[in-house]
């Protein structure tokens, strides 16, 4: 039997049901995105707090739109326009938001485990969307979405992440789902971002440092957004990394012929892809957002969506008890 | 509890000569198959919408499109206990505007799976006409739902449960009352 989840605070807990329940309950929510009329009652009269104390667009906007399209509202609170600016700490502030009586709340912070930390301390089920560097597990769960459907399944594929592995809370949530699928895993980048010890985050998985040879017989590309505002010091020129680095065209024929290309945004063009690349066939980067919202949909409904008074079990349903 | 047979109420045999006349009634009142299209709601609304528009294709010579509604995001007993409904996929490949839909299920009761059916089909579009085919009705609504085609109509007492099993899911074919006994 399937352990119910109360809250998502990153891949690294969930067993390889668990995701693949979530992934597979995420198919009728895709199917969903393509209605004329996206709007459901399912969640209406539930209310989703979004708590973003570092600053988000895209995860914000996809979170609250598949809220949304569930039924549900959505209060928001923004770290520019927020008390945290006056010196309230992260717990009062969430506990101020917990008295508005929201059915669960969406958490992204620059701190890692504070969704966690708030969790510990809530009634109702906690989100992550995105904690310092530690995890991101709608985004993870969203690239392991759009892999299983261009490349049929997880298992035994040959995935590798290039970029800032080290500052990157996407590849961590990313590695600790993939491995639990068998999934052969390349992390590559400069040295300083990918160095030798991240080969014990997970069995089945290799560090390179040479882009060329990270390529070769990869089945998905997973680019990662090169992070100015998580490194303090310009630790590499641009020029550097791009010569090094930069999914190109050229390189790109390194990997398989119909490797997929993934990567979370917000792009920066011409510095870790090159736009021939971003914009090509092989490219998945716009199916990624819409299936965010279906995951992220799956999971508002499995975390803050009820079960039926007399749901019969799955397996053996009798028309009478779901009529 | 438990929960025993009382009776059977329609043999395999009996099923199939009740589909065979419900597809022929659904033809004969709406004028032909044109702009025709089955809705099956899951689950076993399913296999017997694709046995309607089998028969139709037999005798009729026309192809009736058929699509499969899963209802669980639209109904409106989610509460906070027990198990979670798993959401299934609903595939209707064509566009509702403007078609003459049938939806199908097997049993009528409360008529709350019908009015979920309805909401999730007028998310796809309008409808010009949306009837409703069952094979049992065993009374007990409490919505103002009625079937234009029904099977057989059965007199139950809300302890009993309608069982419909068809050898597509349950691997027997017929139908049972059962009750549900302390």
């Amino acid at each position: 039997m399937l352990q119910r989840l109360s809250h998502l605070l990153g891949t690294e807990a969930l067993t390889s049901e668990q995701i693949a329940f979530i992934l597979d309950q995420a198919k009728p929510f895709q199917e969903f995105q393509r209605h004329p009329l996206k709007k459901l009652a399912t969640l209406r009269g539930k209310t989703v707090a979004m708590a973003f104390f570092e600053s988000s667009t895209r995860t914000r906007i996809s979170f609250t739109t598949a809220a949304a399209r569930l039924g549900a509202d959505t209060m928001a609170l923004q770290a520019e326009s927020s008390s945290l600016k006056k010196g309230e700490s992260l717990l009062d502030t969430v506990r101020t938001l917990e008295a508005m009586r929201p059915d669960g709340i969406v958490i992204r912070h620059a701190s890692s485990g504070a969704p966690d930390f708030v969790a510990r301390r809530l009634e109702i089920p906690v989100v992550n969307a995105g904690d310092g560097t530690h995890e991101h597990p709608t985004q993870a769960l969203l690239d392991a979405l759009t892999i299983r459907d261009r490349k049929g399944k997880l298992e035994g594929r040959n995935v590798t992440i290039l970029g800032d592995i080290l500052h990157s809370r996407v590849a961590r949530s990313n590695i600790h789902l993939l491995s639990k699928f068998g999934v052969r895993i390349t992390l590559c980048g400069p040295a300083m971002w990918v160095p030798r010890e991240l080969e014990r985050l997970a069995a089945n998985l290799r560090v390179v440092h040479r882009v060329e040879e990270a390529l070769d017989g990869a089945d998905v590309v997973m680019v990662l957004r090169v992070q100015t505002e998580r490194i303090h010091e310009p630790a590499l020129a641009p020029d550097e990394y791009i010569a090094g680095y930069q999914l190109t065209p050229a390189r790109l024929r390194l990997a398989q012929p119909d490797a997929l290309v993934l990567h979370p945004g917000p792009i920066v063009r011409g510095l870790e892809i090159d736009s021939a690349v971003a914009d090509g066939p092989q490219s998945g980067v716009l199916e990624q957002v819409t299936n965010g919202l279906a995951i992220r949909m799956a999971l508002l409904y499995h975390l803050i969506g009820g079960a039926a008074a007399d749901a019969p079990h799955p397996a053996k349903d009798r028309s009478n008890a779901s009529d | 509890m438990r929960v025993v047979e009382k009776r059977q109420l329609l043999s395999a045999e009996e099923i199939g000569r009740t589909l065979s006349r419900l597809a022929h009634e659904i033809v004969e009142n709406s004028g032909g198959a044109k702009d025709l299209a089955l809705i099956g709601v899951r689950r076993r609304g399913v296999p017997l919408s694709e046995r309607l528009a089998k028969q139709i294709r037999d005798f009729a010579k026309a192809d009736v499109p058929v699509g499969t509604l899963d209802i669980t995001l639209y109904r409106d007993d989610l509460s906070t206990i027990g198990q979670q409904p798993v959401v299934q996929s609903t595939q209707i490949d064509f566009p509702v505007d403007d078609r003459d839909l049938v939806i199908v299920d097997d049993v009528l009761y409360t008529g709350r799976t019908i009015r979920a059916a309805m909401n999730g089909l007028f998310d796809l579009g309008r409808p010009r006409r949306i009837r409703l085919c069952v094979l049992i009705d065993r009374g007990h609504r409490e919505l103002p739902v009625e079937a234009s085609f029904i099977g057989r109509t059965v007199q139950t007492s809300d302890t009993e449960i309608v069982e419909v099993r068809l050898q597509e899911i349950d691997g027997e074919e017929r139908v049972v009352l059962v009750d549900r006994v302390p």
